[in-house]
């Protein structure tokens, strides 16, 4: 039949001259060589199996989370866990599906046309379905941590303030009266001294633009935002001292603004303050000479 | 242009097609009308298609850069050394964190969006839906020319004092608006905002184009439910573009105010910075990310949506089988679509917006999640049981699927709210949209950029040298990005000059060093798709109509196919996957081809 002219283009071009379709089932297209198929297949299984390997091997060289040395660490490393666990098992079923189909269903391994079929109805209920359940599980499940970490906030007034500015972190410890904003107040800049077991709050304000008041070992980060304050808590488990790092771009300085946090017992935390104390005094130094963030 | 009479539609008056060819004047104003200041979409389409690659290798290049300074820290920069030559050959801190704004803004605004809505849109939707061009041919050779105002403002603003823009792509503020908080944020900001307006205007111009064009200019026959997946991903990306750049736009202009004119929308009162004060006050800066992020979310769908359409027409294609799931993949899209809207909160779980509100946007992100898992399944289900011919676009299409899957579940973290406060900002994310970017979006371009060559330039590119180029691309790309993961997981910050001073991060620098290598490598292997991209349009092999034995309507055009696309009025009887019908003497029916006994049969035996 001659009823289209389109057939004089059908397979006409596109291939180097001599692979012209001569298959069993005539699709047209040249038939590839069966090694070439299992080759991409395999390429393909390369994904899941290295990037399960990566994911194995990367703890055993230290480079994976960081220590946790808080009580909000431990359930947000649960969860990371267990969404780790469950992509994982998608990750893998998924990809060596499509390594199976692709290695299967070469069109170098068959002769046979491929089977016509436009979809299942009930295979779309069940994959809809079941990542629908498996999605509202999962949020609702991260709703407790996240109430603990960012909305249940300790009844106490703040150990701290910290406000960060351009490119560093200043303190400014309650003193005495425990009241912020007050005479005996302590400054400190980059140098967070925490007690160990008890729970901890952060007045956090920024002065010029935004940082992010970031702890690595402690799972904390809160943008620091000019115009706000905000409360961070965390309680410590383990003495030590760590990185405090600034995770939101603040300009040319932003890679070096960089604090220590030092956890401590109570007495090491008090003898530091009133070490602070007495070194504030000595120097004459007030809080009317520091500039704190005006929208107090 | 030979003009054949079809048998199943009246032909065209073809006359003023035959314009362009039969003229053949050397006149310049012919020049400029034919390939320049042109109104046939196909031009169009090439004229972005060209000028994002370019933009793609700039935005590559400034991608090595911001590699080198991670790897080797003030260590002596190759090439760029010159430009610093009075800091002894090292990369200032300023100039690096210009180097990651651009390479946002440029890979973002001037080459996924324009590639896939500008170059594959344009050239792609009248030939796949049988019109003979867009609806507004002059609107969408004005929605082209916009974009030079904005290749010129972010290409100037590399060389105006203090440099480029410089506080991320997403330019938050104060850092931006405020011009003494960083060099960059001086004039470069202001021309970063012009520029990203006039990607708007364009951007803009082309979808009100395309869904005019879609809606009112497709063949008889070709009904909504006939359409192929590359036009309803293209259909959908328009609604979003048209309904959220607006608010982009106007925030854009909000910043600019605040920068030029003194208005506070976006700055505290009585904020210091560099020991000033700075702007009016009375404003917050969080409203910037809410309005920034109100339109850069959808953004993202616009971003990935036509790729996924182009990967399912070429995993049909060459998987000789119906797309499995037609209609689940359309309504996937628009509820990508729909749910993009209602997620951007996402971006700020720990920005400082109220925590309670977080828990909405992640249970709405968790939800989004879905319509992308029953894509992924589909298309599992399309190559099942199929006859799997490699070509390097299948390959590109398949890996697309792959690296997909990656990129979604990488998702699931950051959506999670408590994790999120981990991983947030540190290259966790970086591995995240690079897989959904990089590995989904750019690997999709080009299985488009090889399967549609032969209808762009009617002739088909080199396959072995292609699948070379497929090869090295997927190995350095898993490289660079898949080990990004790990970094995260230690929690390395993104966008840091320099992070090896922390006690935490200080043992990272030799994986860093191999990403870097991973990149540079993934940068040259592009050097053999240059080669072969324009070696193949003057002296590859000739393609028929038809190479690939594919069913949408562009293969029934000539290839390329002149001023008005087809020589015969397509008459569309089918849907675009009919691969493999049983009884049909040839795999596959074109949507043109009149009607077959088989096909019935197959039909009423396929839904028994």
């Amino acid at each position: 039949m001659d009823h289209d002219n389109r057939d004089r283009n059908a397979g006409s071009g596109g291939f180097p001259p001599g692979k012209a379709p001569g298959d069993s089932w005539a699709d047209g297209l040249p038939k590839g060589r069966r090694w070439s198929g299992i080759a991409w297949s395999l390429l393909f299984l390369l994904v899941p199996v290295l990037g399960t390997a990566t994911f194995v091997i990367a703890p055993y060289y230290d480079h994976w989370l960081p220590k946790d040395v808080s009580v909000h660490g431990k359930s947000i490393d649960g969860l990371f866990y267990f969404i780790l666990v469950l992509t994982g098992v998608v990750f893998l079923a998924t990809e060596l599906i499509l390594f199976w189909f692709m290695w299967k269903y070469d069109a170098a391994a068959s002769s046979k046309p491929a089977t016509y079929i436009h979809g299942s109805h009930t295979l779309e209920v069940v994959w809809t379905i079941i990542p629908a359940a498996t999605m509202l599980f999962l949020a609702i499940y991260q709703m407790n941590t996240w109430a603990d970490v960012k909305m249940r906030r300790p009844r106490m007034a703040p150990s701290v303030e910290v406000v960060a500015r351009q490119f560093e972190w200043r303190l400014r410890y309650p003193g005495r009266d425990e009241t912020l904003g007050t005479e005996d107040d302590l400054f400190v800049v980059n140098d967070l001294h925490v007690p160990i077991d008890e729970d901890f709050l952060v007045q956090l304000k920024s002065m010029d633009v935004l940082h992010s008041f970031f702890l690595p070992n402690f799972r904390v980060k809160q943008d620091a935002v000019p115009g706000m304050k905000i409360p961070v808590w965390f309680k410590a488990t383990e003495t030590g001292t760590y990185d405090i790092v600034c995770a939101e771009v603040c300009g040319w300085g932003h890679y070096k603004m960089k604090g220590r946090v030092t956890v401590e017992s109570r007495a090491d935390f008090n003898r530091w303050l009133a070490l602070i104390e007495a070194e504030q005094k000595a120097t004459q130094r007030g809080p009317e000479e520091i500039p704190v963030a005006a929208a107090d | 242009m030979s003009t054949v009479t079809q048998p199943q539609g009246p032909p065209k008056d073809t006359a003023h097609h035959e314009h362009v060819a039969t003229h053949g004047s050397t006149s310049l104003s012919t020049f400029l009308s034919t390939y320049v200041f042109s109104k046939d979409h196909k031009v169009i389409g090439l004229q972005f298609l060209f000028s994002t690659l370019v933009w793609f290798l700039i935005g590559g290049l400034l991608a090595l850069a911001v590699r080198w300074q991670v790897a080797w820290p003030w260590s002596d920069v190759p090439v760029l050394g010159k430009l610093f030559a009075q800091h002894g050959g090292q990369m200032v801190p300023e100039f690096y964190t210009m180097l990651f704004t651009m390479h946002a803004s440029v890979m973002i605004f001037l080459v996924i969006i324009p590639i896939l809505a500008g170059a594959f849109g344009n050239f792609l939707i009248p030939l796949m839906i049988g019109a003979d061009d867009m609806a507004f041919p002059t609107l969408n050779m004005l929605s082209y020319w916009f974009m030079w105002p904005a290749f010129f403002f972010f290409g100037a603003s590399f060389f105006v004092e203090g440099g480029a823009a410089a506080g991320g792509w997403t330019s938050y503020p104060p850092l931006s608006t405020s011009t003494v908080s960083a060099p960059g944020s001086g004039m470069g900001q202001t021309l970063w905002l012009l520029g990203l307006t006039m990607v708007g205007v364009s951007s803009m111009l082309g979808s009100v184009n395309y869904m005019t064009t879609i809606i009112l200019m497709r063949a008889p026959g070709m009904t909504m439910f006939r359409l192929p997946m590359t036009i309803w991903a293209m259909f959908i990306t328009a609604i979003l573009q048209a309904f959220a750049l607006p608010v982009l736009t106007a925030a854009g202009f909000m910043q600019l105010t605040d920068r030029l004119i003194g208005t506070g929308f976006f700055s505290p009162e009585g904020n210091i910075i560099n020991n000033a004060m700075s702007g009016a006050g009375g404003g917050q800066p969080l409203l910037w990310q809410h309005l920034f992020w109100f339109y850069s979310h959808p953004a993202v769908y616009i971003m990935i949506l036509p790729a996924m359409g182009m990967v399912s027409d070429i995993l049909t294609t060459f998987a000789r089988k119906p797309l499995f799931g037609y209609r689940p993949m359309v309504y996937s899209i628009a509820g990508i679509a729909g749910l993009g809207f209602i997620v951007w909160g996402h971006h700020m779980f720990i920005s400082g917006m109220n925590p309670a509100l977080g828990i909405t946007f992640m249970v709405a992100t968790m939800m989004i999640a879905l319509p992308s898992a029953v894509k992924t399944f589909n298309w599992l289900g399309t190559i099942w049981g199929g006859r799997i011919h490699y070509t390097t676009a299948m390959l590109f299409a398949i890996s697309f699927v792959s690296m997909f899957i990656i990129g979604g579940l990488s998702g699931i973290f950051m959506a999670a709210t408590p994790v999120d406060i981990f991983i947030h900002d540190t290259y966790f994310i970086v591995a995240h949209f690079h897989y959904v970017l990089f590995a989904g979006t750019a690997m999709g371009v080009w299985a488009g950029i090889y399967y549609w060559f032969p209808k762009m330039f009617g002739r088909t590119m080199n396959e072995f040298w292609g699948k070379v180029h497929f090869f090295l691309t997927f190995m350095f790309l898993n490289g660079t990005f898949f080990t990004m993961h790990i970094l995260g997981a230690v929690g390395f910050p993104r966008r840091l000059a320099d992070a090896y001073h922390y006690e935490t991060f200080h043992h990272l620098q030799p994986l860093n060093a191999f990403m870097t290598w991973c990149a540079m490598g993934m940068v040259a292997t592009q050097i053999i798709f240059a080669i072969n991209f324009f070696w193949s349009m003057f002296r590859g092999p000739v393609a028929g109509r038809n190479p690939w034995n594919a069913n949408t309507l562009e293969w029934t055009a000539p290839s390329p196919p002149g001023h008005g696309n087809f020589d015969f009025q397509p008459v569309v009887y089918r849907g675009p996957y009919e691969f493999s019908v049983p009884g049909c003497e040839k795999d596959h029916l074109m949507q043109t081809d009149p009607p077959h006994p088989a096909e019935a049969a197959a039909a009423a035996a396929a839904h028994a």
